[in-house]
């Protein structure tokens, strides 16, 4: 029945406040060089810390085995398909990782002297240029470190623009179908938030917008294609309306991935967007980050971007910190340099042709699933889809089984589930996001293993609503959790 | 796959996209490269920075070394190329390892509770700042001088459009700790935050306990910023912190030119609601065995929206990774012997120069300098210390110099021997 797993053994292993014994060690230290320091009277003795109780204290194959057993308890792109829709989960190249580590690269001080760094300053303005390019943007600044701290970044720009023509204006209009980010950085800028209806079909109510946008609204942030995988026809005209009141136009480049050589952001309107490098340019996610969410911009809000910035004086890059109307810092130093260098090299593999033909790829192996699966589940917009596909469980719930039920057992078959019940939009929404990366075998067995499960649903929907079955850990109780909740291990 | 799809090529895919919205060139990129072009380019790059340069440079981020497991951990596949653990069944991997980092977080901070990381140490103290306002219900906070320039900076950003006042208060010109009368002066009964960093950005060792004591005088918590984590193996922690927001480069982390690094927010027990970030906890599995999950995520902002503690999504997980293996490797014995290094080497330099202030500190230190001096040592491939006029004008003849496990005495010498302090003067004796 299942075509492409078999379980596998997996070790039991403790915490490692479990495993320690006292006096073990993993670490070596070279010989003291200088002379020994009394800490009590250097530092004051009641400065001086008796012991870190609890701390871990176990050998160095015991550290080896205790994380490499628990690497084995994660699901990871390394083993398969991972179709988390808005996630964007495609293979890492190890190139990148290796780049990263070159070693004047990574051992870069950030108040190293400029004429030191030139390296580092050239890869950076190389990045910036690069996305420049890609966005159809005037600027970029390569400071916030995900896309949500670049969402924020991108508000503060608008505040600080509307702000120095003499009013910043009271609210931010978010498409009810936005990432949670959207309102979360929205109310952190100190706006309000207004949420749109989408429209029937799955887009900004252009007509809805007309009525609302008024001198109070300082922005509207829309995400494109938005989160139902569907490309805001409507934009250019968006961004009239909103221009039209001096209002600006946000844009979420969460799902750049769909548009890069097709189409640009700034070519259709969009004053101001951040990227998630992590998403469409492929530095690994790392089971939660690190990321990075440059902002590209149109040049009337450049002077506001975050110091320090680029410049180029002569044949040198330096850091320009006069920057009068900047919004000031949103990070220490210059931004996830490390993360910047593999996007810098994803986007030096691919070029200008490879970049566009990874999002014409990534479209078609959405489109296909549509196209394979729609006869299987509700599909409750039908918008052309581009780099992701949304449905409802509403087949399945028929049958008691919900669109979380129904992920967890496609982890049986195999594979990650999707994105569960999001966006809002779409009651019991299955997000599915095959990236550019997976070749026809690989979604070919994810479409059979959703069909099967479609199966199980009708014929015995009690398999599905306990899965998963072949996992180390089955479902796990996360309603406890946070009643009652334990964050940290304490000795018994 | 074209056929399935109904249509002849994959441009037709984009068919419905507005004509006037699409690009009708290609990008103006290069094409692309191959695998050894790329080791090459960045190694190009690379030759343009200060390989081969020993470097006494702190201030926010640190020479230590890095054990070979860390890297050996990070690489693998299932922790490198997996999500933010939401389907905990496959995820048990990295919520086991962030359930671990939280506890070490909680161990080494003296706090009850910490996330799974923030970005780094700057944006860390704003988010502490937010919830000090949110736990307190009060809009005002205090920062002392010394916390690191660079944070008080991203701090001003973010609390400018929140009606969150932000005042600064001095240090005092002697110790270079903190100046308590100052910080009396500026508090009120409308301060939600005291912050102050230990040890500073002047390497010196605060009077958190004093600092405490004002802050709760007047219904403020107090923030303790840290930004050399490897203090804290010999540090006592201040238990009558509110919150701890720190930085943890210092632990196997990469200096790569300013990032990534891992923030952290430790706090008690009574803040935990208040808490931004992601947390895992423990609980159990269908069949009773114990297993890990995201947890309290009603704090966060795919469930509560514009209602969040904070709009972070992504945070630092692999980096917080690098962390809890670098704990793990050093380990209760390790990390002390690695901080009394640090101190003895700091310690060895510091004695042989003009020291600025007279306070207790631990790896960095404040020496009177002439900024010529690093033009000297660079040419000997050596990178000296930061000069500190460009943040603090009245240092303008100073430069903060750090000492680390990797310091070599050679070096230190070398340093010494440019800008050694001035032979003392014969002290009259006042009977």
């Amino acid at each position: 029945m299942i075509d492409k797993v078999t379980p596998h053994i997996t070790q039991n292993e403790p915490l490692l406040f479990e495993r320690s014994s006292p006096g073990k060690k993993a670490y070596q230290l070279p010989e003291l060089d200088v002379p020994e320091v009394d800490a009590a009277e250097a530092l004051g003795a009641e400065n001086v810390r008796a012991e870190i109780a609890g701390f871990p204290e176990v050998s160095e194959v015991e550290a080896i085995r205790h994380f490499t057993r628990l690497s084995t308890w994660n699901f990871a792109i390394d083993y398969g398909m991972y179709p988390l829709g808005s996630c964007t989960m495609k293979y890492n190249p190890r190139i990148n990782e290796q780049a990263a580590r070159t070693e004047g690269l990574a051992w870069a001080h950030p108040y190293q002297p400029e004429a030191l760094a030139q390296g580092c300053l050239e890869v950076m303005a190389t990045l910036e240029a690069a996305l420049a390019e890609i966005t159809g943007m005037d600027a970029v600044t390569l400071q916030p470190a995900a896309g949500a701290h670049g969402e924020l970044t991108g508000i503060l720009l608008i505040r600080a623009l509307l702000e120095k023509r003499g009013n910043p204006r009271k609210k931010i209009l978010i498409p009810d179908s936005a990432h949670g980010t959207n309102p979360a950085t929205a109310a952190i800028a100190g706006y309000a938030i207004e949420n749109i209806k989408s429209s029937e079909t799955g887009v900004l109510d252009v007509a809805a917008l007309e009525q609302i946008v008024n001198e109070d609204v300082a922005a509207l942030m829309v995400t494109n294609p938005n989160t139902l995988g569907v490309f805001e026809n409507n934009i250019a005209h968006a961004a009239e309306i909103l221009h039209g009141k001096g209002a600006m136009l946000y844009m979420d480049g969460a799902n750049m991935n769909a548009l890069v050589g097709i189409a640009r952001p700034g070519d259709f309107g969009v004053d101001v967007m951040h990227l998630n490098l992590h998403k469409t340019f492929s530095t690994p996610h790392g089971g939660g980050g690190p990321g990075a969410g440059p902002v590209a911009v149109k040049k009337v809000l450049e002077p506001f971007l975050p110091a320090p910035r680029l410049k180029k004086s002569g044949k040198r890059w330096a850091w320009d910190y006069r920057r009068k109307h900047s919004i000031g810092r949103v990070k220490a130093f210059y931004g996830n340099f490390g993360v910047l260098i593999r996007a810098l090299a994803y986007i030096l593999a691919h070029g200008g042709p490879g970049l566009r033909n990874a999002t014409m790829d990534a479209v078609l192996n959405a489109v296909y699933i549509r196209k394979r699966l729609e006869a299987y589940f509700d599909l409750p917009y039908q918008s052309p889809n581009m780099h992701e596909v949304v449905f409802s469980d509403d087949r399945q719930a028929a049958k008691g089984v919900r669109t979380g039920d129904f992920a967890k057992r496609l982890i049986d078959y195999g594979f990650h589930p999707y994105t569960v019940s999001f966006p809002l939009i779409v009651h019991g929404a299955m997000m599915i996001e095959p990236t550019e990366t997976e070749g026809k075998r690989e979604i070919d067995q994810f479409i059979d293993a959703m069909i099967s499960i479609a199966k199980e649903v009708e014929t015995d929907p009690q398999l599905v609503k306990t899965a998963p079955h072949l996992t180390r850990a089955s479902r796990v109780d996360e309603t406890t959790a946070a009643r009652k909740p334990i964050l940290r291990w304490k000795p018994a | 796959m074209l056929a399935a799809c109904g249509v002849n090529s994959p441009e037709e895919l984009f068919q419905h996209l507005p004509e006037a919205v699409r690009l009708d060139r290609p990008l103006d990129l290069p094409p692309g490269i191959s695998e050894y072009e790329i080791v090459q380019y960045f190694r190009d790059r690379a030759g343009d920075t200060a390989l081969g340069y020993a470097s006494f440079l702190g201030a926010g981020v640190y020479n230590h070394y890095r054990p070979v497991l860390v890297d050996t951990v990070v690489s693998r596949g299932e922790f490198l190329t997996s999500y933010t653990p939401y389907q905990a069944e496959i995820s048990q991997g990295t919520l086991t390892t962030i359930f671990e980092f939280q506890t070490m977080i909680c161990q080494l901070t003296g706090m009850d509770v910490a996330n799974a990381s923030m970005y780094d140490g700057s944006t860390a103290v704003p988010e502490a700042a937010m919830m000090a306002v949110r736990a307190t219900g009060k809009g005002r906070v205090v920062v002392a001088r010394n916390v690191h320039p660079e944070y008080r900076e991203v701090l001003h950003t973010y609390a400018k459009y929140q009606g969150m006042p932000v005042e600064e208060f001095g240090y005092a010109s002697e110790t270079g700790g903190i100046d308590l009368e100052d910080l009396e002066r500026k508090m009120d009964d409308l301060t939600a935050a005291v912050i102050i960093q230990s040890p500073n950005f002047f390497g010196i060792v605060e009077q958190v306990k004093a600092a405490a004591e004002i802050a709760h005088k007047r219904g403020a918590l107090l923030v303790v910023v840290f930004t050399e984590a490897v203090s804290l193996g010999i540090l006592e922690p201040c238990p009558d912190a509110d919150i701890v927001a720190g930085e943890l480069q210092s632990f196997a982390i990469s200096p790569s030119y300013g990032g990534p690094y891992a923030g952290i927010i430790a706090t008690r027990e009574k803040f935990l609601r208040q808490m931004p970030g992601r947390l895992a906890g423990q609980t159990t599995d269908s069949r009773g065995n114990r297993a890990f999950c995201l947890t309290l995520s009603t704090r966060e902002q795919h469930i509560r929206r514009e209602k969040a503690t904070s709009n972070i999504c992504t945070n630092q997980a692999l980096i917080a990774l690098m962390a809890t293996v670098f704990m793990t490797v050093y380990g209760k014995q390790g990390l002390r012997e690695l901080a009394r290094q640090n101190l003895a080497k700091a310690h060895y330099l510091a004695g042989k120069l003009d020291l600025r202030f007279s306070g207790k500190y631990f790896n960095e230190f404040v020496v009177r300098a002439p900024e010529t001096i690093n033009k000297e040592l660079l040419k000997k491939k050596i990178i000296g210390g930061l000069p500190l006029g460009r943040f603090y004008p009245e240092l303008k003849d100073c430069m903060l110099l750090c000492a680390t496990e990797m310091s070599k005495r050679a070096d230190m010498d070398l340093i010494a021997s440019h800008a050694a302090k001035p032979q003392a003067q014969p002290q009259e004796v006042i009977a």
